[in-house]
């Protein structure tokens, strides 16, 4: 029986640039989370601690975890589609030669 | 009006649900709408899939008992999309067809892994489709008047409906409205509240009275508790070991009322409490009252004692970080209800609810549901949660099979995008949703799942009926997902590809479609045993379930060449009956069960910590011990290299 994706994709030649991206940035957050949860488990009182504009450090740091993952999001998305766009255009070039 | 917008919402989504199904022909269109679907589209029906009931019922409820303990389950969901986005979201896309499984197996062709995953993937959407019933039926009460039962059963009606005329195109399209609707109203809500400010005597608007809980001057010597005024006779006292308090029966002019003992100015006081009893003979008392139409629920309750040190202010409009810089001043003090259950000496069966008060920055910081400064294992069940959380977002396999409705992988990687802008920008709504229902009055202290319709309801019916549809939309489409990935599972994976049976495209849209009607039959039924259980809780155990059953596998496929199919057959058994396991044994369950918490094997109640890393481990060792080898003796994998 075939089994092929819903739809047809054709090979990905930033595929593996992505994956390592990928990676990377993820263990970027993950210190980022990982710290979170280290101050909670070894200095909860801490989080009480007044930091910006009136708000205590559980609040910006968990703010903050929200909108560092929105903009690596963004960082990533602008990377992949560069890198995909460069190969794009040089696989162009190649079948024009 | 409520009603009638309710039923409107309904219709709409049926009518869109007809339209879409005359155009579902194929298998392609049922499981994964034709892999058509933009990615703008695609990553709001992400947040759609995404905020649950757990999300906008559950977080927002725990947030206004527990403080910042329930917005770390918002940072837990949002940050899991991490791990969506940079490791699971091109490449499944890249690996799959219609179902996660599908991803899994592309490799392999393993039957083991197809029975396996298949199972793995009903088992993680069934536990995840509990508490979808669940607030279904806690929505309905209230909205409609209608008992549980009828609410999860009219949930299922419509979701069945849905799913079985159109599958993922007519869901894809009801998950992008309600994720944009819940969005837009979540954010009036917050607006409207942060206009309002916050007030020490809330009465949503002069809708609803404030009352101020009395308090009795008393005497204590040794174990004998009384009030000082002699008025009140003592009936009884009863020590609540498990909530840490002390309650007594009082009786004055025939009736009979429990109060909880405190202090005030550094003497002992008693607090008045709510209550329900049930007697022997069932009859319904509340607060000592027998049940009748005048009195046939508890008081909504929820306040602030003083905001930074005031104990009569009204601030008015407030700025967003006005607002939580005053709740997060230690001269804050929040007057929240806890519940104690117990037999009385007469035999009724007792649930109390005693006020608790917090300061502010005990509220803002976590610590108030999980003990930070508690035990090694408190300790442990927190890095559990935390570790699930971030795991499980990237191994749900309703999540998973909405890689296959876009057409290539950026699409992929782009919907994920807009699904964390979308998701993010909600959950930092729900710390004001949470917080404003913790002081706004509102709150049911019998069940926490409604604050958040409850606080629109103190701004008008309007509000509260178009919140209310909308959680209620909410249920319809993550149950309306759910219920697609459960039966892909059946149709797809166990007959169609582990059962080898041979079906057409009609046959196999069909057996899709039964399959959609038996697992909806299924929550129908559940839903309604699981009444009162916790939302939230019970969808974080299902986070625990997918990322100890499903990560390490697509993980190690990814990324590990020696990873064989008899490994992650092995190791999606492991995690899921090791997670499905400890879940069974812990003390909440228990304390579910109706038994003794303190006797449950399994100390803590999120089983991540152990239940993860076994999985892993169990992947590696047996992939090493299954690695095919050459006529040398050496592994494919290491001759290759």
């Amino acid at each position: 029986m075939l089994h092929e994706p819903a739809a047809k994709m054709g090979r990905d030649p930033a595929a593996a640039y992505k994956t390592r991206l990928g990676v990377w940035m993820f263990l970027a957050y993950s210190i980022l989370y990982v710290g979170f949860v280290a101050i909670n488990l070894l200095r909860p009182q801490l989080m009480e601690g007044t930091i910006f504009a009136g708000l205590n450090l559980a609040v910006v740091y968990g703010f903050g975890l929200i909108i560092v993952a929105l903009i690596q999001a963004l960082l990533y998305d602008t990377m992949c589609n560069r890198r995909e766009r460069a190969l794009a255009e040089s696989a162009g070039e190649k079948d024009e030669q | 009006m409520t009603i009638a917008i309710f039923l409107g919402f309904v219709i709409f989504v049926l009518g869109l649900s007809f339209y879409f199904g005359n155009k579902t022909k194929s298998a392609s269109g049922y499981y994964a709408a034709g892999g058509q679907i933009h990615w703008g589209v695609n990553g709001i029906a992400f947040a759609g899939d995404y905020l649950s009931a757990a999300s906008f019922l559950g977080i927002c409820g725990m947030i206004a008992t527990a403080g910042y303990d329930g917005f770390l389950y918002s940072i837990g969901y949002l940050a899991g999309w991490i791990v969506a986005l940079f490791v699971v979201a091109e490449p499944m896309k890249r690996l799959g067809k219609y179902t996660f499984t599908d991803a899994l197996d592309s490799k392999y062709d393993s039957r083991g892994i197809k029975l396996a995953a298949a199972i793995s993937t009903l088992v993680v959407s069934i536990c995840y489709l509990i508490p979808q019933m669940v607030g279904a039926g806690v929505l309905v009460e209230p909205l409609l008047g209608l008992p549980h039962a009828v609410g999860v059963v009219l949930v299922g009606a419509v979701v069945i409906t849905i799913v079985a005329t159109a599958g993922m195109t007519s869901t894809t399209y009801v998950q992008f409205l309600k994720g944009g609707l819940l969005i837009i109203f979540s954010t009036i809500l917050v607006i409207v509240l942060l206009v309002r400010g916050l007030t020490t005597t809330p009465d949503q608007g002069g809708r609803v009275p404030f009352v101020e809980p009395q308090v009795l001057p008393a005497m204590v010597n040794g174990d004998s508790i009384a009030p000082v005024d002699a008025s009140w006779k003592v009936v009884e006292t009863h020590e609540a070991k498990a909530a840490k308090t002390t309650l007594v029966k009082l009786e004055k002019d025939g009736q009979q009322t429990w109060w909880s003992l405190g202090e005030k100015a550094g003497a002992p006081v008693l607090h008045e409490t709510q209550s329900v009893t049930v007697a022997a003979d069932g009859a319904t008392l509340y607060n000592g009252v027998a049940a009748s139409e005048t009195n046939k629920e508890l008081r909504q309750v929820g306040s602030l004692v003083a905001l930074e040190g005031k104990t009569d202010v009204k601030t008015g409009s407030l700025s967003p970080f006005g607002f939580l810089s005053a709740m997060s001043s230690k001269d804050t003090v929040v007057r929240r209800w806890r519940d104690a259950k117990f037999d009385d000496a007469a035999g009724n069966k007792m649930t109390v609810y005693f006020q608790s008060f917090a300061t502010g920055n005990q509220i803002m910081r976590p610590g108030l549901k999980f003990k930070l400064q508690g035990t090694l294992l408190d300790k442990l069940d927190f890095v559990s949660l935390m570790l699930a959380l971030f795991l499980g977002t990237a191994a749900l396999p309703h999540i998973l099979i909405r890689y296959y409705t876009v057409p290539s992988p950026s699409s992929a990687r782009k919907s994920t995008i807009v699904a964390i802008a979308a998701i993010g920008f909600f959950y930092i709504l729900t710390m004001f949703m949470g917080l404003g229902a913790m002081t706004s009055g509102v709150m049911n202290p019998a069940d926490n799942n409604m604050a958040a319709p409850l606080l629109a309801r103190s701004f008008g019916d309007l509000l509260f009926a178009l919140i209310s549809a909308i959680a209620f939309a909410t249920v319809l489409g993550t149950v309306a997902g759910l219920i697609v990935a459960a039966s892909g599972a059946v149709a797809h994976d166990l007959l169609d590809r582990y059962a080898n049976r041979q079906m057409t495209e009609h046959q196999k849209v069909r057996a899709g479609k039964i399959s959609a009607f038996v697992v909806g039959a299924l929550a129908i039924v559940l839903g309604i045993l699981f009444k009162g259980m916790n939302v939230t809780f019970l969808v974080g155990l299902a986070f625990a379930v997918a990322a100890s059953a499903n990560l390490p596998a697509i993980l190690m496929l990814l990324f590990w060449k020696k990873t064989t199919a008899k490994g992650i057959t092995a190791s999606i058994i492991t995690g899921m009956v090791a997670s499905l396991g400890l879940i069974l044994l812990s003390p909440d369950l228990y304390k579910q069960y109706g038994w003794d918490p303190t006797t449950a094997p399994v100390p803590f109640s999120n089983p991540g910590i152990i239940s993860i890393p076994l999985s892993f481990i169990v992947l590696i060792v047996v992939s090493l011990a299954t690695q095919k080898r050459d006529a040398t003796g050496q592994t494919v994998a290491a001759a290759k290299a």
